[in-house]
């Protein structure tokens, strides 16, 4: 039956065996990445969504020039309309950060996962490094996709921008990142909430219900509130025109990865002390 | 060699596991034996680290689990709820657990060859069928080539065919010195596989013991058959002797409160011819259901909680 345990010295290699180490651990999460078939699809939709959407808008916009008013002319913005697939980029991280530990959730493979690195925290940091670094590259190869692509369909009408253009390459990294940063917090929303489902129903409140709560505040209230939001924080680092209340962009980027650093410390915390 | 000394484990009020103690050593098979909700599957993820106990310690060659620097490579479990992500292949799921110690691709193929799954290894986990599941849980179990493994209902979903594998497997890794710790409610099962024996009910223990002895336990106080040609003087003997005897379908006598021994001497005395003397044995199953029957926690799960003792070597479970 088993020929290699035939052979063997009994019990030889326990203590000789090789140990559990962070970059070990990374390995584990990249594989694991790459081998799930959701996996592959939310990546490639979110890098569609980011370097397709801009381009496909300003084809439209330029299809339709004849009709525009000269209002809308003066105010096309080509920077934030190339670059506009951030939006749907996002959520696509979003989900698929959540799913990464849910998903281990749901199935039990959590406990696989643990039983191989019992420190439990290892496992955290790789899902985080692998999954940041692996969006961090695709995003920001999507975005100047997206701002490339969108300029050269709007220089038909001569609206486009340049890299060298103010904001243009702010803009670029800044969604980019942005989009990576949501990403690793909603990985860390998963750690805590535990359930796919509750871990994607959060992140839509807080990113997108809440904005819309907070605008039905009196004005000042929500001037106030407003710009500490993270879909604010978002819109300051990751567009060219911001908003009159907003952060400056990499303030507002700063802060925002505070709240990640925060929601990360809750979720190892948790996944320390809770049972598996 | 693992070890559990006074574990306890509380969820919210119920008590799952109470002060437990309890040692598996090396070189032969343990049976961990219970009722359903007795504690097994709460004791083993104790074990494993993946809860931690209110009170008490489990350690494994004398390390908690979690302080482990290479788990696989001393510990190899396969638990009883599934833990494989069902989207991936079975290959790339024990590639994954391999690279977190460094563990070699070869050696992947190694314990997929060794469970026999080579044909279905890149289809998806979820299409596999529960046997097959349970293959590859053995196969991650043993990944790390470990000096200690625990399996949590081994058998489940398994045909007969693969009963007998898991068996052979098991005594095989005993033999080789390994420690070998496994829960079954396959009583029958145990009895094959087992040469020692941890019993819990209501997450306390109540037997630690080998096999043989914890029948022979249980079997204090159970009858023997005798057949003879002169069964009413037999009676009578058996009577004045102090015995209680019953005659049963086949004209055999079933008697209680003597032993085979004394049973022979009376006859011998009386002159009384004697054509069979069976002292009867209970089965494990039988054993473990007399023993356990005041801690069963769940009564309704025994049908109507009557504790059936069928005198028969090899009995099925009756109702």
């Amino acid at each position: 039956m088993s020929t290699t345990s035939a052979t063997r010295a009994p019990v030889a290699s326990g203590a000789a065996g090789q140990r559990v180490t962070l970059p070990r651990v990374i390995r584990s999460e990249w594989t694991k990445l790459w081998t799930l078939r959701s996996t592959r699809w939310s990546l490639l939709l979110a890098f569609a969504a980011q370097a397709g959407l801009g381009p496909l808008i300003a084809a439209i916009e330029m299809a339709r020039w004849s009709h525009l008013s000269l209002f809308e002319r003066l105010t096309i913005n080509p920077i934030d309309r190339s670059l506009g697939g951030w939006h749907l980029a996002q959520l696509a991280m979003a989900i698929l950060g959540v799913m990464t530990i849910t998903g281990e959730y749901h199935t039990g493979m959590i406990r696989s996962s643990l039983m191989a690195a019992p420190k439990r925290l290892p496992v955290l940091w790789a899902k985080l490094l692998v999954f940041s670094a692996v969006t961090l590259v695709l995003m920001v190869i999507a975005a100047f996709i997206g701002f490339l692509g969108g300029q050269a369909i709007f220089a038909e009408h001569h609206v486009n921008a340049s890299l060298s253009s103010a904001h243009a390459l702010r803009a670029i990294f800044g969604a980019a990142l942005f989009t990576t940063a949501t990403g690793a917090l909603c990985i860390a929303l998963g750690t805590i909430v535990r359930r796919t489902a509750g871990g994607i129903s959060l992140f839509v409140g807080v990113f997108f219900v809440l904005p819309g709560l907070v605008a039905i505040l009196p004005s000042a209230t929500a001037n106030a509130i407003n710009p500490y939001l993270p879909s604010s924080l978002g819109q300051a680092v990751a567009q060219a025109l911001t908003g009159p209340h907003d952060f400056a962009p990499w303030a507002a980027f700063a802060i925002f990865c505070g709240y990640t650093a925060a929601v990360i410390a809750i979720g190892a915390v948790l996944l320390l002390r809770r049972d598996a | 060699m693992i070890e559990v000394r006074e574990l306890t484990k509380h969820y919210g009020a119920r008590i799952a596991v109470d002060s437990l103690d309890f040692t598996v050593k090396p070189g032969i098979v343990t049976g961990f034996l219970g009722p359903n909700g007795a504690g097994k599957s709460t004791t083993m993820r104790l074990i494993l680290g993946l809860d931690r106990p209110t009170r008490g310690t489990a350690t494994v060659n004398g390390m908690h689990y979690r302080d482990l620097v290479a788990p696989l490579h001393e510990v190899g479990a396969l638990l009883e709820a599934r833990a494989v992500h069902t989207g991936r292949s079975g290959f790339n799921h024990l590639l994954a657990l391999a690279q977190t110690h460094g563990i070699p691709r070869w050696r992947v193929s190694e314990v997929i060859e060794l469970v026999g799954l080579e044909s279905v290894a890149r289809k998806r986990v979820g299409s596999f069928s529960l046997g097959m599941g349970q293959r590859l849980g053995v196969a991650a179990a043993l990944l790390g080539d470990p000096a200690t493994v625990v399996l949590d209902e081994p058998a489940n979903g398994l045909d007969p065919e693969g009963i007998r594998w898991i068996r052979n497997l098991l005594r095989s890794l005993a033999a080789e010195g390994r420690t070998v710790f496994l829960s079954s409610h396959l009583m029958s099962e145990m009895e094959q596989t087992a040469d020692h024996l941890i019993v819990i009910g209501r997450g306390r223990l109540i037997a630690d013991t080998t096999v043989a002895d914890f029948v022979a336990r249980a079997s204090s106080g159970a009858p023997v058959r005798v057949r003879s040609p002169q069964p009413e003087a037999l009676m009578t003997a058996i009577g004045r002797g102090g015995g209680r005897s019953e005659p049963i379908d086949d004209g055999a006598l079933q008697v209680y409160g003597l032993s085979s021994e004394q049973i022979g001497e009376l006859a011998a005395a009386q002159q009384i011819v004697l054509h069979e003397l069976t002292p009867l044995q209970v089965s494990l199953e039988d054993a473990f259901m007399s023993i356990t029957k005041d801690t069963v926690e769940y009564q309704q799960t025994l049908g109507d909680g009557r504790v059936p003792v069928s005198l028969v070597a090899k009995s099925e479970p009756t109702q």
